[in-house]
């Protein structure tokens, strides 16, 4: 039996690395400011370990970060690209999206693109419309890419460490807020989250909520508070984007009869838009109320504190909307 | 920092040498022009651009290289795979989008890529191979080999940001590149010059802290011995270098494109200095004979109409193709259309 141990959402990252690095020589970790740990702290110590080799402090270059892994990943090396920000990554979309996602197949199959894009994604602090997004749908449109975004400390180790192992280029979302949440995480080095199946956070009878990255704390709260008003709600935690777990989504529909999709990117082609339609596709004769979506409104994110507040998913939000859905 | 090389002009050069580097430009050119027809009549769908002209840089860049070193090019890059060491068979089936071509038919000319004799991809997307080219190097060095990466693009490249992050990369962490810029006076119908600020290509280098050399890339076997200098320079970890290599794009900017945009006249003396009349000449001045040089030609048009007959012939790829090598995990699931 594994040992257990509580640290934090970031914490358990930086072990998925370590312990990754320490597995397979091929692995190695680049970005800016990796050196001292990078800026949120999520490399602390590595370089000591592993030296300015395999820690590669970079030019502030995404483009060639996000090229040079492809590079080096073709020739047989696992890199970790560190985006800093995920609003970043946008300066390097040829690299991931043009070369990283499609060079296995546009070679026949002659090598792969083994690399995880780390992309620090989602509101936090105050950081204002370039420093804030949650783009995650973008990447579950190209074939090619896989996408993960974990919520619990111990998904964030166990899911990193797939990533790092899976032979696809891997869009890996940490949200920002959730780098000091702290949860029971496995002390195993071969402690490992299978991308693509999602986690039941909590269970329910009334209604399914899916969701994923930071918004399952919001989900978690909103269930407490429902529970007060008679509404008991599933939550389905994702965890991997793409592909997604439409198995134990259709199984919890099939009981609850209700589908709500909640999640911090703007509600306008997010994701919760190709659940909502999976879900219709399938099984609209089961549903007894309409499917609802709950995301941002389609505005850039503000600084100032109220003007930011209004765009935030709240449990206040989604109780009002299981509340809607329970009313028809 | 930057050298002109000195024309070697027939007189150090080896005569069988200058017959192999010979013989891969008629290849190429050969490859070619099977390929021009086979667009022209629609047997090859996608765009085509030619390296018509442009020969003698593949040739003499590659000739000095291992089987282990590797290379990056561009949407113009037929040449470049076949000088480092490409089956034209199966470039010829990739172009005709057939069974058996370099990447299964689902390539086409600007993503043909054979990473067994270390061609790690066209690219088709202007500038793209350089970041790539500048992290195979890296990883080379991660991994403690002594392999040279060699990035052909051209010079219309050299506006797209990539290429300063690249060059700059490369210089920070000292990575084994050549990076070889095709100056063929045109980006598409564009003259480069036209929208090329500040001292172009080897300025931009050298302020990066890259040696930059400038050769005629007419001239094979200056190519050549530029080149055989540098390549071992770079492996013994000189750190990256830098090569401009001025040429001309005989033709259009692809297969369909008369490139009427152009001073006709002059367009027309490039012919003149074609690297491969050059070559030619050089070889006939060191003996060889008339004979020979046709017996060359003749070998690698043969061999070129033959790869086209059997790229007509071929299979094209099966339906299932389309959804394989996409990725592992979360990869589309084929059904079979009735
Ligand atoms: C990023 C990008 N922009 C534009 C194009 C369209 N395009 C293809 S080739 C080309 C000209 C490239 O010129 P150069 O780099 O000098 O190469 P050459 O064609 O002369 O070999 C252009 C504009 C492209 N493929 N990629
Ligand atoms: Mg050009």
């Amino acid at each position: 039996m594994s040992t257990m141990s509580i640290i934090s959402y970031q914490e358990a990252a930086r072990q998925a690395v370590a312990e990754e690095m320490r597995r397979d020589k091929r692995v190695w970790a680049l970005g800016e400011d990796l050196g001292r740990g990078g800026v949120f702290g999520q490399y602390k110590g590595l370089v000591e370990e592993f030296g300015p080799e395999r820690i590669a402090d970079t030019p502030i270059s995404e483009a060639t970060i996000m090229g040079a892994s492809v590079g080096a990943a073709l020739v047989g090396t696992r890199p970790v690209v560190e985006m800093r920000f995920a609003d970043f990554a946008l300066c390097a979309v040829d690299e991931m999206v043009n070369q990283a996602a499609k060079a296995r197949f546009m070679f026949g199959g002659q090598a792969r693109v083994p690399m995880v894009i780390r992309q620090p994604s989602g509101m936090w602090r105050s950081s204002a419309a370039q420093h804030s997004q949650s783009l995650e749908a973008w990447y579950t449109h190209i074939p090619g890419l896989v996408v993960a975004a974990p919520y619990t400390p111990a998904d964030n180790k166990g899911l990193l460490k797939s990533a790092i192992r899976c032979d696809d280029p891997v869009i890996y979302i940490e949200h920002k807020a959730n780098w000091d949440l702290e949860g029971e995480v496995p002390d195993d080095d071969d402690y490992l989250v299978p991308l693509g199946p999602a986690r039941l956070a909590r269970e329910g009878a009334d209604i399914t909520l899916v969701t994923w990255s930071k918004m399952v704390g919001e989900a978690e709260q909103a269930a407490l508070l429902a529970a007060e008003q008679g509404i008991d709600i599933e939550i389905i935690d994702l965890r991997t984007l793409w592909p997604w777990d439409q198995e134990m989504v259709f199984a919890s529909v099939a009981k609850t009869k209700r589908l709500m999709v909640v999640h911090e990117a703007v509600q306008v082609g997010g994701f919760g838009a190709e659940i909502a339609a999976t879900v219709a596709e399938h099984m609209a004769h089961v549903l007894v109320a309409p499917i609802r979506r709950l995301g941002a409104p389609r505005a850039p994110i503000s600084y100032a504190k109220p003007l930011e507040d209004l765009l935030r998913i709240t449990p206040e939000k989604i109780v009002a909307l299981a509340s809607e859905q329970m009313a028809v | 920092m930057s050298r002109q090389a000195t024309s070697t002009d027939g007189h150090n050069i080896d005569r069988d040498r200058l017959v192999d580097l010979y013989r891969t430009m008629r290849r190429i050119r050969a490859f070619e022009e099977a390929a021009e027809k086979a667009s022209i009549t629609g047997q090859v769908g996608g765009a085509v651009h030619l390296s018509i002209g442009q020969e003698a840089i593949a040739a003499g860049v590659c000739a000095n290289l291992r089987q282990t070193d590797q290379i990056t090019t561009t949407h113009r890059g037929h040449g470049h795979c076949i000088a480092k060491g490409t089956d034209p068979g199966a470039m010829m089936l990739e172009l005709f989008g057939k069974e058996g071509g370099t990447c299964g038919g689902k390539g086409g000319s600007m993503h043909i890529a054979d990473f067994e004799v270390g061609m790690l991809g066209a690219n088709g997307v202007v500038a793209a191979g350089l970041p790539i080219a500048v992290g195979a190097a890296h990883g080379a060095k991660l991994m403690g080999e002594d392999r040279v990466v060699v990035c052909f693009f051209g010079d219309g490249a050299i506006n797209r940001g990539p290429f300063m992050e690249a060059l700059n990369w490369a210089t920070v962490f000292k990575l084994s590149v050549l990076f070889v810029c095709e100056q063929n006076g045109f980006a598409s119908t564009t003259h480069s010059d036209a929208v090329t600020g500040g001292g172009g290509a080897n300025a931009r280098a050298e302020s990066l802290g890259l040696e930059a050399h400038t050769v005629d890339g007419n001239d094979v076997a200056a190519v050549d011995a530029l080149v055989a200098d540098l390549i071992p320079r770079i492996r013994g970890g000189s750190g990256p270098m830098f090569l401009s290599a001025n040429t001309y794009r005989l033709k259009g900017h692809t297969s369909m494109d008369p490139a009427l945009y152009r001073d006709q006249d002059q367009a027309a003396a490039q012919w003149d200095v074609d690297p491969l009349i050059r070559a030619a000449d050089e070889l006939r001045r060191l003996g060889l004979a008339d004979s020979d040089l046709a017996a060359i030609d003749s070998a690698a048009t043969g061999e070129m109409s033959r790869v086209s007959e059997a790229a007509d012939a071929a299979d094209t790829p099966a339906l299932e193709h389309a959804f394989a090598d996409i990725q592992d995990v979360g990869a589309p699931v084929w059904e079979a259309q009735s």
